[in-house]
């Protein structure tokens, strides 16, 4: 039995929030998942395609996150529970599917899991997805532990399905990559199977429908209200006349400054769990029991906003700030908080001295892993594009390639954007543009970009990057994929057909650890740009990580520097494996050694300097 | 129990720092399970996504009152450094009471390899800590593990000096059944007698 789904009631575990997420699903009967991954997101999606079978639930890594939403609405449509988990950003790619869907509303429980990410540990950006909440007018609860994350997710099957409504779980990466005890509660049984009663003229959103939905959501979100001001996940502690509001993680930083400050008599914590529809009577409730308040939270205004709202409906009169002393930008800490408050109530806060870190130290950046065929494929590109090409690209290990030496990376914005931004570079520069795209990003938003370029008879070079893997946040599938512990074999949607279907017409393969190949083909891409229109090349090559896991394939070769390696010295500069150490040899010049422990065994480097031999490892 | 008593435990913060691939994670783990056999809140904090590809991994756990999982500046009262450079890097985490234990065996970044930047020169960047922090457990702690046999042990060779601190309320015997629910039986034996290499090392 997978971990997850063992314990009864009142056992404790100690669980990632993610983990928490899962088990909160199972205790409400979720039998259908679906989801893009993307950190922090992703170890729900990967727990349940662990446990999915076990219990009979349908587990959909999903194209991208708003087929996700579509996906999932249908089955809660039809009674089924279901789950949707999805990094910030995703929503923003959801958002058309979700904020309509808040007018046609669910049968059975549905959560949307928005996992944002403040400090952008992982991410393009660190937007605040809690107006998404307030936008689309649906319900949002703010875990800031583990425990809390199971049970709002428990809390928020109930609500949904009881107002047939999705609800938005908003979690940042300190809630979903935490780990600490959770109580449990008991795992619930239900059945993969729905029922679907034909009614247009709710389901269907045409103007005359929609008209009356959103009259309907309203009448939703005043009921949903009377829940916020009552819900048991909006709590306050602490006496004073001095009060704060927080909710999420960050209330966690204020109960430890307050702690530490020694404030816990001076102050009034309201610490909000139920964040939309915002429980004005209580906050108004609070405000006449305290002179003043801080509004302590991450990001953006969003809670100070509501209180300032509230306080000018019921004549609070005290001073009330928040940003004025929380940081916008990036995650909070206890440090931070303690300064907000101090800053604010005016109280005498002793600082430690803080060591100064070295400023000499030298960086350790993420790196493409040695053997990684990204590295190859930016290679020869760049041999034979050179400076003059723009480089679009877009999210994946590859954006790594910005790093010197390489330095392929010229414009990003979000996924898919590679080819988009290329057709629109091409037709106003005069210079070659080729971008970079992975074979999953150019699944879950390329398709249109390069139907776009081709219907627009652009003039770029698409390579898509084809690892079979989802590999960045963790090896999960996608529609291409084409190995499998079965090993190398068709993929479900195969990738030349569809790049052909989109109408490009000068469509190659090759496998960029191939070097003498690739360049060769490249040279013949780049002569045919000249006539104008869309290239791909499809550079195939296997994740090795993901290879040696799915064949279970030892790496049977290293390579090392035998002797003179100068005449090579600056395509293996370029070339910048992560597994190279520059030393010196004894007339005191540059050379490249390579550490064997780190070696991938691609026998790139190996075709770029006759210096550099294979060396067999032992079995 | 050790030394306190745990109900007068007010709480400790422990920070994390290595580099991907030396299992920093399993160690922060170890130290919340130990915490909560004896008793204690423990919750923790990690950043995943960078492991596979050579970045700094950095953790953390906070025992007993204490509620938020991260550590911030001048906040760790333990500093568990798997790596020199990083120690030097996560120095601002500390304080003048930190206790910290640091690995000496060196994982030089590719930007050193590239010609971007020098490493640090150890021995000075030990004497560095030791004349900043209340105290330093200085180990190689790949050698031990070695000796113990397998490098893989490495990071229970510096959990074992880790729980030698008084610090940490937790006893020897309650760390003891934590390694062994953490570890299947084959692999039990090597690692418990890498942490108690780790552990003689660490004790006063």
């Amino acid at each position: 039995m997978h971990e997850l789904l063992s314990g009864t009631r009142g056992e404790k575990k100690f669980l990632l929030g993610n983990e928490a997420i899962i088990r909160g699903a199972l205790e409400s009967g979720v039998r259908f998942v679906a989801a893009y991954p993307g950190t922090p997101s992703s170890e729900i999606i990967d727990g349940f395609a662990a446990l999915g079978p076990e219990i009979g639930a349908e587990v959909e890594y999903s194209v991208n996150e708003k087929v996700s939403v579509e996906s999932a609405c249908a089955a809660a449509q039809c009674g089924v529970r279901s789950l949707v988990s999805m990094k910030h950003v995703g929503l923003n790619v959801a958002s058309d599917a979700f904020m309509t869907l808040a007018y046609v509303g669910v049968k059975a429980g549905m959560v949307i899991v928005s996992a944002d990410d403040p400090s952008l540990h992982s991410s393009q950006n660190e937007q605040d997805n809690r107006y998404y909440a307030k936008m689309a007018g649906v319900p949002m609860l703010e875990p800031a532990t583990p425990q809390e994350a199971k049970d709002m997710m428990v809390a928020g099957y109930e609500m949904s399905e009881k107002f047939g409504i999705p609800v938005v779980l908003r979690t940042t990466t300190r809630v979903n990559h935490c780990r600490a005890p959770v109580v449990l509660g008991e795992v619930v049984e239900r059945k993969l199977e729905g029922s679907f009663t034909k009614d247009p003229f709710n389901l269907v959103v045409v103007p005359m429908v929609g008209r009356k939905l959103h009259l309907k959501l309203l009448e939703k979100l005043a009921q949903i209200k009377e829940l916020s001001e009552t819900s048991p996940f909006n709590t306050e502690e602490g006496t004073g006349a001095w009060g704060i509001v927080s909710s999420g993680v960050s209330a966690l930083y204020v109960k430890d400054a307050l702690r530490e400050l020694g404030l816990q008599d001076r102050v009034r914590l309201l610490k909000l769990g139920m964040t939309h529809p915002f429980p004005e009577g209580l906050v108004a409730d609070f405000l006449g029991r305290v002179e003043a308040v801080l509004v302590v939270e991450e990001l953006e205004p969003f809670l100070e906003e509501a209180v300032r709202v509230v306080a000018q409906k019921c004549g609070f009169q005290g001073k009330i700030a928040g940003k004025e002393f929380v940081p916008r930008a990036f995650e909070l800490d206890t440090v931070k908080v303690k300064e907000a408050v101090a800053g604010f109530f005016g109280v005498i806060h002793h600082r430690p001295q803080i060591f100064a870190v070295p400023e000499d130290l030298p960086a350790r950046p993420p790196n493409l892993c040695p053997g990684c065929p990204h590295r190859a494929t930016f290679f020869s590109v760049k041999k034979v594009f050179g400076e003059e090409a723009v480089y679009p690209t877009d999210i994946g290990c590859y954006t790594l390639g910005l790093l010197p030496p390489l330095q392929m990376a010229d414009f990003l914005i979000c996924m898919g954007s590679s080819v988009s931004t290329a057709g629109g570079f091409s037709r106003v520069l005069q210079r070659p543009v080729v971008a970079f795209i992975g074979d999953s990003t150019f699944f879950h938003s390329g398709i249109t970009g390069l139907i776009n370029a081709v219907s627009h008879n652009r003039n770029l070079l698409l390579v898509i990057l084809d690892n079979s893997t989802t590999a960045m946040t963790g090896h999960q599938p996608h529609p291409g994929v084409w190995l499998t512990r079965e090993g190398k074999g068709q993929p479900r949607v195969d990738l030349e057909t569809l790049v052909r279907g989109c109408g490009v017409q000068k469509l190659a393969v090759v496998n960029p650890l191939h070097v003498k190949k690739t360049q060769q083909v490249l040279q013949e891409m780049k002569a045919g740009l000249k006539d104008g229109g869309v290239s791909v090349l499809i550079s195939r090559s296997p994740c090795p990580l993901f290879e040696r896991r799915m064949l279970g394939i030892k790496q049977k070769v290293v390579f090392q520097a035998t002797g003179d390696c100068r005449p090579c010295l600056d395509d293996l500069a370029q070339l910048g494996c992560s597994a190279f150490v520059w030393s010196q040899d004894e007339s005191g010049e540059a050379c490249v050694q390579i550490n064997e422990v780190l070696c991938g065994g691609c026998a790139v480097c190996a075709q770029l300097c006759q210096a550099i031999k294979p060396k067999k490892l032992e079995a | 129990m050790k030394t306190q008593d745990i109900a007068r435990f007010e709480g400790v913060r422990l920070f994390f720092t290595g580099v991907g691939g030396q299992g920093t994670l399993l160690a922060t783990r170890l130290v919340g399970e130990a915490a909560l056999a004896a008793g204690l809140h423990a919750s923790m904090s990690e950043i995943h996504g960078m492991a596979q590809r050579g970045g700094i991994v950095e953790s953390s756990v906070v025992l007993g009152n204490i509620q938020a999982p991260i550590v911030g500046e001048g906040q760790a009262d333990v500093l568990v450094a798997f790596e020199p450079l990083e120690a030097l890097r996560a120095i601002n985490r500390c304080h003048a009471q930190t206790q910290a234990v640091v690995n000496l065996a060196p994982i030089v970044p590719f930007t050193v390899a590239a010609g971007q930047g020098r490493y640090p020169d150890i021995a000075r960047a030990v004497a560095m800590l030791q004349e900043k922090l209340a105290k330093v457990v200085a180990l190689d702690a790949e050698a031990l593990a070695r000796q113990a046999g397998s490098v893989k042990a490495t990071n229970m060779v510096i959990m074992g000096a880790v729980a030698a601190m008084q610090v940490l309320p937790m006893s020897k015997e309650t760390w003891d059944a934590c390694l062994q629910r953490i570890f299947p039986p084959k692999l039990y034996e090597l690692n418990q007698k890498a942490f108690n290499m780790g552990y003689e090392k660490g004790h006063p």
